[in-house]
């Protein structure tokens, strides 16, 4: 695969210009993410009222792929369950890496990242973000890493 | 291609890893100051050893043992000749630069560090000639200060000697930046450090592939390289230190092939350099090593200099041409090593693209994050140029780079 292909239009948007690149109005957890070796960094926030996450936002800094993973993701969990979140991370983290099979076309937006699976070395870029909210839904304290 | 008698492509005839494809493309390798590609003659080395002598080194009266022993140490000399050491037993063989930069920080630090006493380092310091420092300072109570870095990238002597005081006990500088490629004065620095009493330590992972090296001329105390980056084998590389210094430090590393006598409670040790060997050394990567310098040194080095000068040139040139392209290091000594910056595309996303046309380049830290500081940058694609490379490939790199701001807009 071209790399070219990788960066298509709604992964170049994004990166470019981050949705949700802000902290959300009384945030009840936040978590932060680093990758040290190549110097990404986003910190996530979220309103979460029972069981559903109400709101989030990120900030940070990092390549286009990490900016616009982070900004699909915030798009994608908000109004979702904590259950229904770890479930769309999970079908998210096995079209990136290639584990799952099968086109993914239920992931909807994300699905423009499945051609990381051909560029192993990047797909720490891609969930980096999505870390970041679990443990911030987890209230996990220290930094996390997907490196 | 031929720069004057300077023959490229029989040159890369004699590197297997260029005949090779990436992503559809002909590979242009463009991060030597990473890790160079290797001549069949080193890899022929590596082979030979384990294919023939295949032994431990100092333990064996068998023939085999006795050839292992004496490529060996036949490496070592050749070492010294490449340095210009006084002699052999000034060469330690370690696994590289940033193993070298331990042993002395432990060894030297500890002996030479007390509190409130300073290691002066550069801002364009490689992480492994800063963190050992930085250790040892800890232990001791001392601190390491940075001479800064000019905005060119340019570092003067005046810029370090103004920084050498009373309380300077190790001045520790690269020979050449890895980001920058900056050419240090370490003969000037040297001889400001002396005057003051200070030992003078030189990170020479970048200086070696290069430049010409004469520890002697350049005054340095110690100087280290890595072979890998010398076209030898990766996980060995060289410590010099002169005599008289390096063989009154305590040993390091204690175990087989460093003792005299061994008792339970205590034992004596060898004189230099077995002193800082203790193990079964890396026998092949030192034979690999001794290899990679005779063929170097089997070049018209001043034609492979300046063909690299050329190839530095045309990449500063084309990449300066290209909008929103921001050059880090145009001093006007260099080696040819070239960071930059894209407005608007991250190094990495900068690396994949380029890596899509075949074109391998550096994008990160480079392990210089005091020097990305600097410059307000978290990482810069880097391209480093080796004598194998071609104008071709450096117009492939400008391209490329073009390219990939029309994509990003």
């Amino acid at each position: 695969m071209d790399p070219r292909e990788l960066y298509q239009e709604l992964i170049l948007d994004h990166g470019r210009r981050p949705r949700n690149f802000r902290v959300p109005e009384g945030p009840t957890c936040r978590a932060e993410g680093k990758n040290p070796l190549c110097g990404d960094h986003v910190a996530v926030s979220a309103v979460v009222v029972g069981d559903r996450v109400e709101d989030v936002g990120f900030q940070g800094s990092g390549c286009a792929i990490c900016m616009a993973a982070a900004s699909t993701m915030t798009e994608a969990v908000r109004g979702h369950t904590r259950e229904e979140i770890a479930a769309m991370f999970a079908r998210f983290h096995g079209v990136v890496t290639g584990a799952a099979s099968g086109d993914a076309e239920d992931l909807g937006k994300l699905a423009a990242f499945s051609g990381l699976s051909e560029f192993p070395m990047r797909v720490k870029c891609a969930t980096l973000a999505w870390h970041t909210l679990e443990a911030a839904l987890q209230g996990r304290g220290e930094p996390v890493s997907s490196e | 291609m031929t720069t004057g008698a300077f023959d490229v492509e029989a040159l890369r005839d004699g590197f297997p890893a260029l005949r090779q494809q990436v992503r559809g493309r002909p590979l242009a390798y463009l991060d030597s100051a990473a890790t160079a590609l290797k001549p069949t003659a080193v890899i022929d080395a590596l082979t030979g050893y384990y294919t023939r002598d295949s032994a431990n080194v100092h333990r064996g009266v068998h023939l085999l043992s006795q050839r292992a022993s004496l490529a060996y140490e036949d490496a070592r000399e050749k070492v010294r000749a490449f340095l210009n050491a006084s002699e052999a037993r000034e060469i330690v063989f370690l696994r590289g630069v940033t193993e070298a930069m331990n042993l002395l920080a432990q060894t030297l630090g500890r002996a030479r560090l007390g509190p409130g006493d300073e290691v002066l380092v550069t801002e364009l310091e490689h992480h492994s000639n800063l963190v050992p420092w930085q250790m040892a300072a800890a232990a001791a109570g001392a601190r390491v200060v940075g001479a800064p870095v000019e905005d060119d990238g340019a570092m003067t002597a005046a810029r370090v000697i103004e920084r050498i005081g009373s309380r300077t006990r190790i001045v520790a500088v690269a020979h050449a930046s890895n980001v920058l490629g900056t050419v240090l004065p370490v003969a000037e620095i040297a001889a400001a450090a002396h005057a003051r009493g200070a030992i003078v330590v030189v990170d020479g992972a970048q200086g070696a592939p290069h430049l010409p090296v004469d520890v002697r001329a350049l005054g340095a105390d110690f100087y280290a390289f890595s072979g890998h980056k010398l076209f030898g084998p990766t996980g060995i590389g060289a410590l010099y230190g002169r005599a008289d210094l390096l063989g009154a430090l305590p040993p390091w590393q204690g175990g087989g092939g460093m003792i005299e006598t061994v008792e339970i409670e205590s034992s004596t040790y060898r004189g230099l350099p077995e002193r800082f060997e203790a193990g079964t050394p890396h026998i092949a990567g030192a034979v690999g090593l001794g290899a990679a310098i005779d063929w170097l040194c089997g070049l018209d080095r001043a034609a492979a200099a300046a063909h690299e000068d050329a190839l530095l040139a045309r990449a500063t040139a084309g990449l300066s041409r290209i909008p929103g392209v921001r050059l880090l290091g145009t001093a006007p000594s260099k080696v040819s090593v070239l960071s930059f910056v894209l407005d608007g595309v991250h190094p990495h996303d900068l690396g994949t693209l380029l890596d899509g046309e075949g074109i391998a380049i550096r994008a990160g830290h480079h392990c210089a994050q005091p020097l990305m500081r600097r410059y307000g940058v978290t990482a810069t694609a880097r391209a480093s140029f080796a004598l194998y490379n071609t104008t071709a490939e450096v117009d492939a790199l400008v391209g490329a780079v073009g390219r990939a701001r029309e994509l990003f807009g």
